[in-house]
């Protein structure tokens, strides 16, 4: 068996309101993918279908080649994180890991061998005989990704865990968790609204909508080849710019602009024209000594000047549309100064405004 | 690439295998639903009962009542037992029924209600957003005057009510339930503004509203609600009051719990219960009718009155 | 700009407050100091300060009636608390255990708490009277020996009362419960259910401890009530029979106003203010003492 967890055909309704839909989701053994998604997309839903936490309303879930979904949470050989860390207060860190162990009516000198392990990949041993209330967020976070760990499970299953850390603590434990997953080499399913610790994080990126997944894939190919105009607009920041025009003979017609799309994948066959959006990100927008490498070039007058330090956000209007484009943070532009910019067609993305999807 | 193959081919059907799928079958009469529903009906009758035999007795004749048992639903239903109750009943000397102690109740809450809500409502407001010097002292007194044992001032506020020559007259219980309603009432107000952003408090200072401004203007159109559970517990808690309505009024300004206990415990010669139960049951209709209609309202108004923090 | 006086500082606020802090301090803060003070001297029909030092409690201390009064608010005291905190719990799972009809098992469990005391000792003098309540219904059936008559067995007399109390007290407790169990962070639930933790073992040793500060709330008001009930026993009982169900809110009343011993009363009530104080004031140093009170 090549998968760790294979979902089919899954649905879940709460009442009336359909919250997944005919799902279908197969994470290779090892794998950490992530479910991004604005807030009721159904991702935490997902997590929780998984674990068992919530039944499902029809389909099947399968762990480890094992059909788990009648299963309880416990015997489906997951571990959970979650956001408010749900650390048991009145335990000791040790009697937090351990609490499920002992319950389990585990040996007590393997409950102490799994937890000292714990303890050490996670540097928390000299916490064992604290209180949560005596630890600060990164280090409760710690703790509840010991309790996961003690239970020596191969998938780990993490719903949002650093959305209560301050900016700087996530970065941190970003880079802990995925060392983590290095070291351990178990199957990761991580729940996150934040497309950079997905980037960051992830072997494959799966990005929902209304209880559907709209693209999965490896981080690279969801930036640069999005299946669709919402993945295209959701992933990115400042988000790619959209602009409308039409497919004629091979060109995209801008407002008077030709852009020949030699060099454009196209993903389906779709070159017999018409309307068509072209997606263009800010950091694909050429400027200053990079124009020489642009295929198709133009002139814009700059609106707004956003210096962020290492790089400049400029805005301005092309065809009729509000872009952003990204320039070096020692760009000197003022409002009001005309920009050449130009980008190459290879990079951009073109949709359908129909149906949406890529071209 | 194995992604892009997948990634293709997100939305295709995957074909299920066999073993189970969707929810785990369960039967709507597990032992646990049984068990879990039996218990809690069984409860409710337990509850319930009471009330039921309220109504029942109060609704049969004198000789159904000594015949029957007390479950038993009457097999003739009679209005009597409540005009009886309402308008005849003996308390010791008069026979005038409860009507005279209902109207007492109702001029002993309703002000008492007003007065002590508006006071509650400034006062919960001055301590929550305005520090000022003084305040833990007012607070501390607040703490002492919601727990203290009502006994230990009852001849103190006897002689107070004395002296302004109020003593047995009902303004005078107006007087003690306002103040003595006041404590929990001025937490249960402090403790809604509190939860209200204080940025709020914030802006309408630096708009340049005062004291009387801010709490008239921004304060009480958000505070509606709270006011509905502060009005809930005081008009429960003043009509069902019996001690200090049986302490500082006397046998015309009776208020309707005493005037209920009277009737009943104070019969002579033949006890009619169907009277009483009528007598019982219309003294709390009017909690009663508060609680049924007001719900939610109700339960939050205890849950807030009970935790003060 | 001069600074302004302190003075001055919120004056409208105080304004406001003025007046309440002025009555609280003369009736609640006086009025407790007169009764104590009072409880010193040989008050009769009319308070008069006439010292005579602790007299007056060794009176209290010495006289049967006082006595039985603790010895049945100790036994309903404690019965009380222990019973209304096992029920209110017990239902405030059961309604949690998502429940269909929650609202309506609330509102059943619940109504008796808006019912005044008189209402409620009336309702149960009448079920458990021994000529047509429970136990003539019981030896209707059949069973003819059944002797179920508290209210008029001065042994148990006060469990009579008892029953009454809690039907009309642990709807209060299973909605504060309730409220608690509600507040526990869900993911707790889902970590226990994903260490494999059954529903009983997460309840009694993760979701109780969670709770301590519910129950410590709900202890101090149960214990404050107790210490005052007195309607349930006038309307129910009327302390007897005899004086098997004397309570101490009873004997400061009795003697106040109907025995014109004034000195008792104010020694008895000051008792009652010591057991209400050596509860609350532990409690009310815990809850607010440690933050800034605003």
């Amino acid at each position: 068996m090549n998968y760790a967890v294979e979902i089919k055909d899954l649905d879940l309704y709460f009442g009336n309101v359909k919250v997944l839909q005919q799902l279908n989701l197969d994470i290779y053994k090892g794998e950490f993918l992530v479910l991004l998604g604005s807030s009721g997309c159904g991702k935490s839903t997902l997590l929780n279908c998984i674990a068992g936490l919530l039944e499902v309303t029809d389909g099947q879930i399968f762990i480890g080649g094992n059909n788990v979904t009648w299963a309880q949470p416990s015997e489906r050989g997951i571990g959970m994180v979650f956001q408010s860390y749900a650390l048991y207060p009145q335990m000791t860190v040790e009697g937090n890991l351990s609490f499920g162990l002992r319950n389990a009516r585990m040996p007590r000198d393997e409950i102490s061998k799994r937890v000292s392990r714990a303890a050490g990949i996670l540097q928390i041993e000299p916490l064992l005989k604290r209180k949560p209330a005596a630890l600060s967020g990164g280090q409760r976070q710690r703790v509840a990704i010991g309790r996961a760990l003690v239970r020596d499970v191969d998938v780990f299953l993490f719903d949002e865990p650093l959305s209560n850390l301050d900016a700087k603590l996530r970065a941190d434990l970003r880079v802990e968790i995925k060392k983590l997953h290095e070291q351990l080499d178990n199957t990761m399913i991580y729940v996150t609204h934040d497309q950079i610790e997905a980037m960051t994080l992830a072997d494959r990126i799966a990005i929902m909508k209304e209880g559907k997944i709209m693209q999965l894939a490896s981080p690279n190919e969801i930036y640069n080849r999005p299946r669709n105009l919402y993945v295209a607009d959701f992933i990115g920041s400042p988000s790619m710019n959209f602009l409308h025009g039409e497919i004629k003979d091979g060109n995209f017609l801008l407002d008077g602009i030709t852009i020949p799309l030699k060099g454009y994948e196209f993903a389906a066959d779709s070159s017999q024209g018409g309307k068509a959006i072209l997606g263009l990100r800010p950091e694909h927008i050429l400027t200053g000594d990079n124009l020489a490498s642009a295929t198709v070039r133009t002139t814009v007058t700059v609106e707004l000047v956003e210096p962020m330090g290492s790089d400049t956000l400029i805005y301005s209007t092309l065809a009729g549309t509000f872009i952003h484009v990204r320039m070096d943070g020692q760009a000197r532009v003022s409002p009001g100064d005309k920009v050449e910019i130009g980008f190459q067609p290879e990079r951009a993305s073109l949709f359908d405004p129909e149906t949406e999807d890529r071209l | 690439m194995a992604d892009t193959a997948v990634s293709t081919n997100v939305s295709s059907t995957a074909s299920l295998r066999d073993g189970p799928r969707g929810p785990k079958p369960r039967r709507t009469f597990s032992r646990r639903n049984i068990l879990l529903y039996g218990t809690l009906f069984v409860i409710a009758v337990y509850y319930a009962i009471p009330l039921y035999v309220m109504i029942v007795t109060s609704l049969k004749g004198m000789p159904e009542v000594r015949m029957g048992n007390i479950f038993s639903p009457p097999l003739e239903i009679t209005f009597a037992p409540w005009v009886k109750a309402w308008s005849q009943a003996c308390t010791g000397l008069t026979c005038k029924g409860l009507s005279i102690g209902f109207w007492n109740s109702v001029r002993i809450t309703v002000p008492s209600v007003i007065i002590s809500t508006i006071i509650a409502s400034v006062n919960g407001y001055a301590l929550a957003n305005w520090r000022f010097k003084g305040a833990n002292v007012f607070f501390t007194i607040l703490i002492f005057g919601s727990f203290i044992p009502y006994q230990v001032l009852l001849y103190p506020v006897v002689i107070l009510l004395r002296e302004i020559g109020l003593y047995g007259k009902l303004a005078g219980l107006v007087i003690v339930h306002t103040i003595f309603g006041m404590p929990i009432l001025t937490l249960l107000f402090r403790n809604y503004f509190s939860s209200l952003p204080e940025e709020l408090f914030k802006a309408a200072r630096v708009d340049g509203a005062g004291f009387w401004g801010i709490f008239l203007r921004v304060m009480l159109p958000m505070s509606i609600p709270i006011f509905a559970v502060a009005i809930i517990l005081q008009v429960t808690g003043i009509w069902n009051d019996f001690l200090f309505g049986v302490v500082y009024t006397g046998p015309e300004s009776y208020p309707m719990t005493v005037a209920l206990n009277n009737i009943v415990n104070s019969t002579q010669g033949v006890v009619e219960y169907n009277v009483n139960m009528a007598a019982t049951i219309i003294t709390g209709l009017v909690p009663l009718t508060i609680y049924f209609v007001s719900g939610k309202l109700f339960v939050r108004g205890i849950a807030a009155g009970a935790v003060k923090g | 700009m001069k600074r302004p006086n302190q003075l001055f500082r919120n004056l409208s606020a105080k304004i406001a407050a003025i007046p309440m802090i002025v009555t609280g301090l003369f009736v609640f803060v006086g009025g407790t100091v007169w009764t104590v003070v009072y409880s010193f001297t040989k008050s009769g029909l009319l308070p008069r300060l006439k010292w005579v030092g602790l007299d007056q409690y060794e009176r209290l201390w010495s006289t049967k009636r006082w006595l039985v009064s603790i010895e049945n608010l100790a036994i309903y005291g404690i019965s009380m608390l222990v019973l209304v905190f096992v029920i209110g719990f017990i239902l405030a799972t059961l309604i949690d255990q998502k429940v269909r009809f929650e609202n309506a098992f609330r509102t059943i469990i619940l109504y008796p708490f808006a019912l005044s005391f008189v209402v409620t000792g009336l309702v149960w003098q009448w079920i458990l009277n021994p000529e047509f309540g429970i136990q003539s219904i019981v030896r209707d059936l059949g069973w003819k020996s059944f002797t179920f008559d508290p209210l008029y067995t001065p042994e148990i007399a006060i469990y009579g009362v008892l029953i009454a109390g809690l039907w009309q007290g642990s709807g209060l407790v299973m909605v504060l419960m309730l409220a608690g169990l509600r507040g526990i962070d869900q993911d707790i639930w889902k970590a226990a259910r994903v260490d494999g933790i059954p529903a009983w073992k997460t309840y009694l040793f993760i979701v109780i401890p969670m709770m301590r500060p519910v129950f410590i709330t709900t202890l101090v008001l149960v214990v404050s009530g107790i210490v005052k009930l007195y309607d349930l026993i006038v309307a129910q009982t009327g302390g007897g029979p005899g004086i098997a169900t004397e309570v101490p809110a009873k004997y400061v009343y009795d003697m106040m106003f109907a025995a014109s011993n004034l000195g008792q009363g104010f020694a008895a009530s000051t008792m009652m203010l010591v057991t209400v104080a050596l509860i609350v004031i532990p409690w009310a140093m815990l809850e607010f003492g440690g933050k800034k009170n605003g």
